[in-house]
């Protein structure tokens, strides 16, 4: 699962998706069983496309998100991107580039802060699949 | 402006409009296709110049080629008279560049030589530039196309029409073939025809710098042709089994086999009816087929037996372990409606599009039972084409949304006809298997 995806996923219990607890989900604590794996898998840079996903990215959730999976060198808020194309902006949007769609999350666990309900990362794929007690 | 011939393919004919307006959206070209007939392979467009021609098929499946048009008749002599009539004018301008001829015809043929001596009736263009047949500077093309066989075998076949054009561009026809099922590494019994898996993605308007969500993936066949077109593609689905494949046969391999990684965003299990995206997170485009329950019954997460989890408390095991932390746990599930699952689909259509995006679904229809009434529809969608694909027995649509500029927020989306919404007991299931045989349903 990429960082991006984190930025959009909420807790998917549907009492939690009224509160705003339920979003961003946390990688704080992990489980013996599926320790938390990260790893870096090239992607085409397209500074069209980080540019063009920029605006629906949850800055405030992302800094936890980086936070949480020890990346704490992001700035405090949303970079102010006017041209994707001109020299100024290549590194900053080949760092959001690295960030959002390089990082693999390979396993590990997410948590949701309102009903505590930890959701599996497994061979990178997330299963938000809720158990008999979470569904109304 | 000049007049351009567009040649289609003579296949999923009510397709091939719907595709080519959106190209035109994609292309920001403003044409006309009122006179597109689903009956003919052939469509007059008129547009600004070459690069317009260009740019409108260069993603089509549906379309061939597109030509300058230099003359049409429904004779060899009557499309002389009209070319030298319509195009004498453009003659001088191909005096010098090398050039070949070609011929295509529909419902015909002719052997080399026929064509040969039809070459050759053209020498009054002047044309001087070296013939070369590979790599020409210009190409010019005669189409012909004969009557449909309808007598008997033995009358000759009646010319039609006849075309004479120089060869502005080609579609992407070829890619059919490329990511043709039998070639592709990890498939399943939900695969999607590659052809119209395509096709409804260039109706979806997928592109680069877009994402383009399926949530009901399966084995991913909107997804890679979503990423082929450029869109980051995210997919999800209930079967976990089918986003995860084999080892060696998945959804990523089949990136891997298309070399478009770099358009493959993710993949996650989940329930469409408890869908984990956040409301404000907005999607450019969501293509897929929905479940309908033909095989199997729809489910979604929940439980038929109501009692079991009334105190909302995990299942504990005799061992003291939590049941659901296991990994073999299966979380339980309940029969839901097709119908329900479609009115849920356009409201999360209508919640995480952007303004103008696309939502395109497939829906089977029993034919006889086929009207209005049964294309869902919702306040902030725009329905803008409605595609058949017919077979024996059956039908399906590919359905296509827009999703209408908003005017504020989505804040009171959930639209209030949706209480007290009944929904028929006749699912799409009963007809379809109806129509086999009288015992079919047991099979169910
Ligand atoms: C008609 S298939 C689509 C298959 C897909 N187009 C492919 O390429 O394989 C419908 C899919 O919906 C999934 N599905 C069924 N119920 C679902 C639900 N409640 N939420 C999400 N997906 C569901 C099924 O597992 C199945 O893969
Ligand atoms: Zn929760």
């Amino acid at each position: 699962m990429k960082l991006l995806t984190a930025n959009f996923v909420q807790c998917s219990v549907k009492a939690c998706s009224a509160t705003p607890k339920c979003f961003p989900l946390h990688f704080d604590q992990q489980t013996a069983d599926v320790p938390l794996e990260l790893a870096h898998e090239d992607v085409d840079f397209s500074p069209e496309f980080i540019y063009n996903i920029l605006p629906r990215i949850d800055w405030p959730a992302l800094l936890i998100t980086a936070r949480e999976l020890g990346n704490n060198m992001l700035p405090e808020t949303t970079p102010e991107i006017e041209n994707p194309n001109a020299p100024e902006n290549e590194q900053i949007l080949r760092d959001l580039h690295t960030l959002l769609l390089e990082t693999q999350i390979i396993q590990g666990s997410m948590r949701c802060e309102n009903c505590n309900h930890i959701y599996f990362i497994r061979d990178s794929i997330p299963n938000f699949l809720l158990p008999g007690h979470l569904v109304q | 402006m000049p007049e351009y011939l567009v040649l289609l393919a003579q296949t999923h004919e009510s397709f091939r409009k719907a595709e080519l307006e959106a190209l035109a959206v994609l292309e920001n070209i403003s044409v006309d296709l009122s006179s597109h007939d689903e009956k003919s392979p052939f469509l007059y467009v008129t547009l600004q110049d070459d690069d317009e021609a260009k740019r409108l098929i260069q993603r089509s499946i549906l379309a061939r080629a597109v030509y300058e048009l230099w003359g049409k008749a429904d004779s060899e002599n009557a499309l002389h008279e009209d070319v030298r009539h319509r195009s004498s004018s453009r003659f001088e301008k191909y005096k010098t560049p090398s050039f070949k001829f070609d011929f295509i015809s529909h419902r015909g043929s002719r052997t080399k030589s026929q064509q040969r001596d039809m070459f050759e009736s053209f020498d009054y263009l002047g044309f001087d530039g070296p013939i070369k047949m590979r790599d020409p500077d210009e190409i010019f093309t005669i189409i012909e196309e004969y009557e449909p066989a309808y007598h008997s075998n033995t009358d000759p076949p009646r010319l039609s029409h006849i075309f004479f054009g120089r060869f502005i561009g080609e579609s992407q026809r070829d890619v059919v073939d490329k990511y043709d099922l039998k070639k592709r590494r990890y498939i399943g019994t939900t695969s999607f025809d590659a052809e119209l898996a395509l096709i409804s993605c260039n109706i979806a308007l997928a592109g680069p710098q877009k994402i383009v969500y399926d949530p009901f993936a399966g084995t991913g066949s909107f997804l890679v042709a979503a990423s082929h077109f450029g869109a980051m593609a995210l997919g999800s689905d209930i079967d976990g089994r089918q986003i995860r494949g084999k080892k060696a046969r998945n959804i990523t391999t089949n990136y891997d086999q298309y070399k478009l990684q770099s358009f493959f965003l993710d993949t996650f299990v989940g329930d469409f009816t408890h869908n984990p995206i956040r409301a404000s997170f907005k999607l450019d485009a969501i293509v897929c087929d929905p479940p309908y329950g033909v095989r199997e019954g729809l489910k979604v997460l929940g439980s038929r037996d109501t009692e079991r989890y009334a105190d909302k408390k995990p299942t504990v095991l005799e061992n003291g372990d939590l049941s659901h932390l296991r990994p073999d746990y299966i979380p339980p599930k309940k029969p839901y409606h097709f119908d329900a699952l479609l009115d849920d689909l356009l409201e999360f259509a209508a919640r995480n599009l952007v303004d103008e995006g696309r939502l395109c679904c497939w829906m089977p229809t029993a034919n006889e039972d086929y009207g209005e009434r049964t294309i869902p529809k919702h306040p902030e969608l725009e329905l803008i084409s409605n595609c058949v694909q017919e077979f024996n027995r059956w039908s399906r649509r590919l359905l296509t949304y827009v999703r209408k500029v908003r005017e504020g927020d989505d804040a009171g989306l959930v639209s209030s006809h949706r209480e007290k919404k009944v929904y028929s007991q006749v699912q799409f299931r009963d007809k379809y298997f109806s129509g086999f045989s009288a015992t079919a349903n047991s099979v169910v």
